[in-house]
């Protein structure tokens, strides 16, 4: 169980806010964390791996982390963290980047073969690709059997296919090693499958936290399905109104009349949902 | 022009005193770059225009002060006559020591700038995964910042080796112990032995080029390893 109740001054994307958290997360859970960009995620992240101070207390499998009286270093604290940008050891090779953590050299071989790099092993990081070099440092994160492992957006870095066999390896290595996660996400279809717990901050406080299909699942009702886009135009033909929504890397047009383009206005977040007809699903 | 009468006994000395300074800089400087690269401190100002002092002060306000501060009327200088019989001016320790801190910025901003430029998160996941900030700086920070390192090298070597003022006036000119080259070119032309001027300069302007040439091909090569051009 780790117990999380913190509280810091930022310095947010609309002025001062404070960051004021209070949390318990359970042991081996995989927990997302969501929100918009300057919510302090990122912040609470550094917090937890002692990157940067805050008041208050976590305590991590009954070990205190930090009280009134005491603060862990980060070294003491054995958690796995993965940036965003790999932040790898540029002068050193795959293999030696894991073996700096830790010189177990079995499990090194393993999890560079569970992550399918271990051909690699001696090359040095420069030459490798994005997703080959967020694999090493997702390894590297392991090398010392983290109790907890902090990952700041790991793959919003990559293209599509990639990030699918990143989530495979990273929920492969969740399975193994049973390490409480946390991960700072904003892709939906990424967390559905990676978290059972989706915690959504705004302006440095919890806004939403449950289950990850109560949080991502957006229907109401009888709503057969509900997306959230973002409308792009309203186009005037004839006496109708057609307006353009981005939903995800989709767009789709919507019929609206007069009265109800009107109440819109480009650039809006909307929602699409329906209730009259059962969606049919097929193979693309 | 007659070389075998060439006395090179001045170009060792000046060699002799910049590779002990750059080794002695080498090691105090580093933890100060690295101290000064990564906190947050309010001083920071202060203590980096100390630092870089030497590169403005003429070199003759150094010496006077190192002079004065050094000599056996100073504190300093007697303590350490009297308990340890060492003299601090006018011979080759007081040449090490004033060449020391007038070479210490050459050292201590390229070092500075390298630790600067490395990725943050990097120097964090070395922190994270256990290490302490010595271990960081020797495994991590340093490997990484290779042409800094040579630069701070070089540059402090060159410009020890080039130092007159400074070394004219903490340690005089005495043959085989403070006449380096530079301070022998300058008595050379003080009695109009051009000749032999000649020879001295065109070997310091050569071996600085040389040196020079180095640096530059081995940072390029450096940076077409790491992927930048």
């Amino acid at each position: 169980m780790i117990t999380i109740k913190i509280c810091k001054p930022l310095q947010g994307s609309q002025g001062e806010m404070d960051l004021d958290i209070d949390i318990h997360i359970e042991k081996h859970a995989f927990v997302a964390l969501s929100g918009k960009s300057g919510s302090g995620k990122t912040t609470l992240l550094r917090v937890l791996a002692g990157l940067e101070s805050a008041e208050g207390n976590i305590k991590v499998n009954d070990l205190v982390w930090q009280d009134e009286t005491k603060t862990l270093a980060t070294q003491k604290r054995g958690i796995g963290f993965v940036f965003q940008d790999y932040a790898l050891f540029a002068n050193m090779s795959v293999e030696h980047n894991l073996l700096y953590v830790c010189k177990d050299k079995a499990l090194a071989k393993h999890l560079l073969e569970m992550t399918e790099l271990y051909g690699l092993k001696d090359r040095l990081v420069q030459g490798l690709s994005g997703g080959q070099k967020q694999r090493v440092s997702l390894c590297r994160a392991m090398m010392n059997r983290p109790q907890l492992l902090l990952m700041d957006e790991p793959l919003s870095a990559l293209e599509p296919t990639m990030r699918s066999k990143l989530q495979h390896d990273i929920l492969a290595l969740h399975k193994e090693f049973g390490t409480t996660t946390i991960m700072v996400s904003h892709d939906p279809s990424e967390i559905y499958r990676l978290a059972q717990r989706v915690i959504v901050l705004d302006q440095g406080k919890v806004v939403e936290d449950s289950c990850t299909k109560e949080v991502l699942l957006k229907t109401q009702g009888s709503q057969k399905f509900s997306l959230r886009g973002e409308l792009l135009d309203i186009i005037q033909a004839d006496v109708i109104h057609i307006a353009v929504i981005a939903i995800g890397q989709q767009i789709v047009e919507v019929v609206l009349d007069e009265e109800e383009a009107k109440s819109y206005h480009v650039g809006e977040s909307v929602q699409v949902s329906t209730k009259a007809f059962s969606p049919s699903l097929s193979k693309v | 022009m007659n070389f075998s009468l060439l006395d090179l006994e001045p170009f060792f000395l000046s060699f002799k005193l910049a590779g002990i300074t750059t080794l002695i800089l080498f090691i105090v400087a580093m933890p100060i770059s690295w101290w000064l690269s990564q906190t947050r401190c309010k001083c920071k100002p202060f203590i980096e225009a100390v630092t870089s002092l030497p590169i403005v002060l003429p070199p003759s306000v150094l010496g006077f002060y190192i002079l004065y501060s050094l000599s056996y009327n100073s504190p300093i200088g007697a303590f350490f006559e009297e308990t340890f019989g060492i003299k601090l001016v006018f011979n080759f320790t007081g040449l090490v020591i004033a060449s020391c801190f007038y070479s210490f910025p050459f050292m201590v901003q390229p070092l500075q700038g390298g630790f600067e430029s490395l990725n943050k998160n990097m120097l964090e996941a070395s922190y994270i995964a256990g290490k302490s900030w010595f271990q960081t700086l020797i495994y991590i920070a340093l490997p990484n910042i290779k042409p800094a390192v040579l630069t701070g090298l070089v540059v402090t070597f060159a410009h020890t080796v080039g130092e007159f003022g400074v070394v004219l006036m903490v340690g005089g000119s005495i043959p085989g112990e403070t006449k380096v080259a530079s301070v022998a070119i300058y008595e050379f032309v003080e009695v109009m032995d051009y000749s032999q001027a000649h020879i001295y300069s065109a070997i310091m302007l050569i071996m600085s080029f040389v040196v020079l040439l180095g640096v530059s091909v081995f940072n390029r090569r450096h940076n077409k390893r790491i992927g930048v051009r």
